[in-house]
């Protein structure tokens, strides 16, 4: 279980303190939360926060009742919280394969690292051996992304919209890889999206507008409000196409 | 051989004992096993200091192992090895130089290679180099590699240097004929207060020929590395080289590129990338659950493998 507990995150700006989270609390234990909202509205500093990769300015962070919120990236990740990158990193000579080997935390066979790349749609013997760099299209390096997470098997997975830089046609093909997700992870799924249809197998929705929680609740609740809002689309999708 | 020779050549050729095929082991600047086969031949030079390998028209899925290995401190030789490399052969060479050095000295290895390579021929050269002892003396190796290949033919150069040699200057110069194709890798690290430099020259003198000088390397501590890549377009050709280097600590990396079109038809590219490693990468195999120096590590062997 996640906590959060008056977070907030502050950047100087000429000269100035801007906040870009305001005191939020949240409890996560559900299986799978998705966070929506509009750009800008702080959710990817909101998951870099949680994996550790910025220091809130103010807060506590606890997972299964432990403060985590002085702990480095790596001792999160130790501790059980894996992060998907909104942009996968490249890496030049590392392989699919070494990857997947460094996510699952021990040596694993070819058809183990396969396994995790069958479940998202990849053919393992074309993708196996072949470096993670710019030879791979965004949608490849989203699922390899993905099959690290999945190789982790972690009690908390945050996936920063996994749907960004890639087109629909990709992403409609993602979207299956989540709705199995949970089943693969035993654990708690975060996930930062726009697309309604990842929102639509949400179990809670959060939305966070102006670095505050503006609705929190289940998802057949939430969701609705956020269709009825523009029209059948998404309100954050809607922003973002404006 | 001693342990220690044993040990080196493990390194530099991944020999366990004796190879299969053609071999040469020069220990301390002795001849310390040859072997020869029914199409290749080595013979000692009378001359200089070397040896003559001699490789049949038409020899296919063969091997010649030629490793130098010095434990001598103080000990310093020039060595002339020359490949006849007959028309239609498919051949692979590994050649390579351990040193180790205890004692106060300088060790040095400069191993001159020329290959004449026929027509039509394959060739895969295979070259390391890697210094130990805790001694005063450094470990210097100079190579140069002399290449001409004639219409058709097609060269693969694998030059590595990972560790321990404290200074080199590696020289390579190629003449390509017609048709001809010659692919050089090259991987260097550099560490300590250690200088590597690398100068190579093609001359891509037949229509059709081809280039690819691709450099991979990493410049730890102190250690500096100069990178020169001169490619000459004498011909309808395709010249590439490349340098993309990680720098560490105080490393400093230069790439130097000069390329020549001589002939409207050549083409020729020169690309080079040279930055610390990206944090992003970093923060990456970190949320993984790596520390920040095993990521490091993972890192620079991968972008060295």
């Amino acid at each position: 279980m996640l906590e959060l507990q008056h977070i907030s995150y502050d950047v100087e700006q000429d000269g100035d303190n801007k906040g870009i989270l305001h005191d939020i609390n949240l409890t996560v234990s559900e299986r799978f939360v998705a966070i929506t909202g509009p750009n800008g509205g702080g959710k990817s500093t909101l998951a870099k926060v949680i994996a550790g990769i910025l220091t809130p300015s103010e807060g506590r962070i606890l997972l299964d009742g432990e403060d985590i919120t002085g702990l480095s990236i790596t001792e999160r990740a130790r501790k059980g919280i894996s992060f998907a990158f909104q942009q996968p990193v490249r890496f030049k000579g590392l392989t699919v394969k070494d990857l997947i080997t460094l996510a699952s935390g021990k040596q694993i066979g070819v058809p183990e690292a396969c396994n995790y790349l069958s479940e998202v749609g990849l053919c393992a013997k074309d993708y196996i051996d072949r470096e993670v760099d710019a030879s791979l299209s965004g949608g490849e390096l989203k699922r390899i992304e993905i099959a690290m997470i999945m190789a982790r098997g972690t009690k908390l997975s945050v996936f920063d919209e996994p749907e960004a830089g890639i087109d629909l046609w990709s992403f409609t093909n993602l979207i299956q890889v989540f709705e199995h997700l949970h089943e693969k992870i035993n654990g708690s799924i975060l996930i930062i999206s726009h697309q309604e249809r990842i929102l639509n197998i949400a179990d809670r929705i959060i939305v966070l507008a102006d670095g505050r929680v503006q609705n929190d609740g289940p998802g057949r609740d939430v969701l609705p409000t956020l269709l009825g809002e523009t029209g059948g689309v998404c309100s954050a999708l809607s922003d973002k196409v404006r | 051989m001693d342990a220690i020779q044993k040990s080196l050549l493990e390194q530099v050729a991944e020999l366990h004992g004796v190879p299969e095929g053609a071999y040469n082991i020069r220990a301390n600047g002795q001849s310390a096993a040859r072997n020869t086969t029914a199409h290749i031949d080595i013979v000692t030079k009378k001359d200089k200091d070397g040896i003559d390998i001699i490789i049949k028209p038409g020899t296919k899925n063969e091997s010649v192992h030629i490793p130098v290995v010095l434990s001598e401190s103080g000990l310093t030789e020039t060595v002339y090895n020359d490949f006849f490399i007959g028309d239609d052969c498919d051949v692979t060479i590994v050649a390579g130089c351990g040193i180790h050095n205890c004692g106060v000295q300088n060790s040095e290895h400069s191993g001159i290679h020329t290959f004449y390579v026929g027509k039509n021929a394959r060739v895969r050269y295979v070259e390391r180099h890697y210094g130990e002892g805790d001694g005063l003396g450094e470990n210097i190796m100079n190579p140069t590699t002399v290449v001409e290949m004639q219409e058709g033919s097609y060269m693969e150069m694998e030059t590595t240097q990972i560790k321990g040699v404290d200074s080199t200057v590696r020289t390579t110069n190629a003449k390509l004929g017609p048709n001809a194709t010659l692919i050089i890798k090259e991987k260097v690290m550099t560490h300590g207060r250690q200088l590597a430099k690398s100068d190579f020259t093609v001359d891509l003198d037949g229509d059709g020929c081809h280039t690819n000088v691709i450099s991979r390397s990493v410049a730890r501590d102190q250690s500096r590395q100069v990178f020169l890549a001169r490619i000459n377009g004498n011909a309808r050709c395709h010249g590439h080289s490349e340098c993309d280097a990680i720098i560490m600590d105080q490393g400093v990396v230069a790439a130097i590129p000069e390329v020549t079109a001589n002939c409207v038809d050549a083409e020729l590219i020169h690309e080079a990338a040279i930055g610390k490693i990206a944090g992003e990468q970093l923060t990456k195999l970190m949320t993984l659950g790596l520390t920040e120096k095993e990521a490091e590590e993972q890192i620079v062997n991968g972008f060295l493998k």
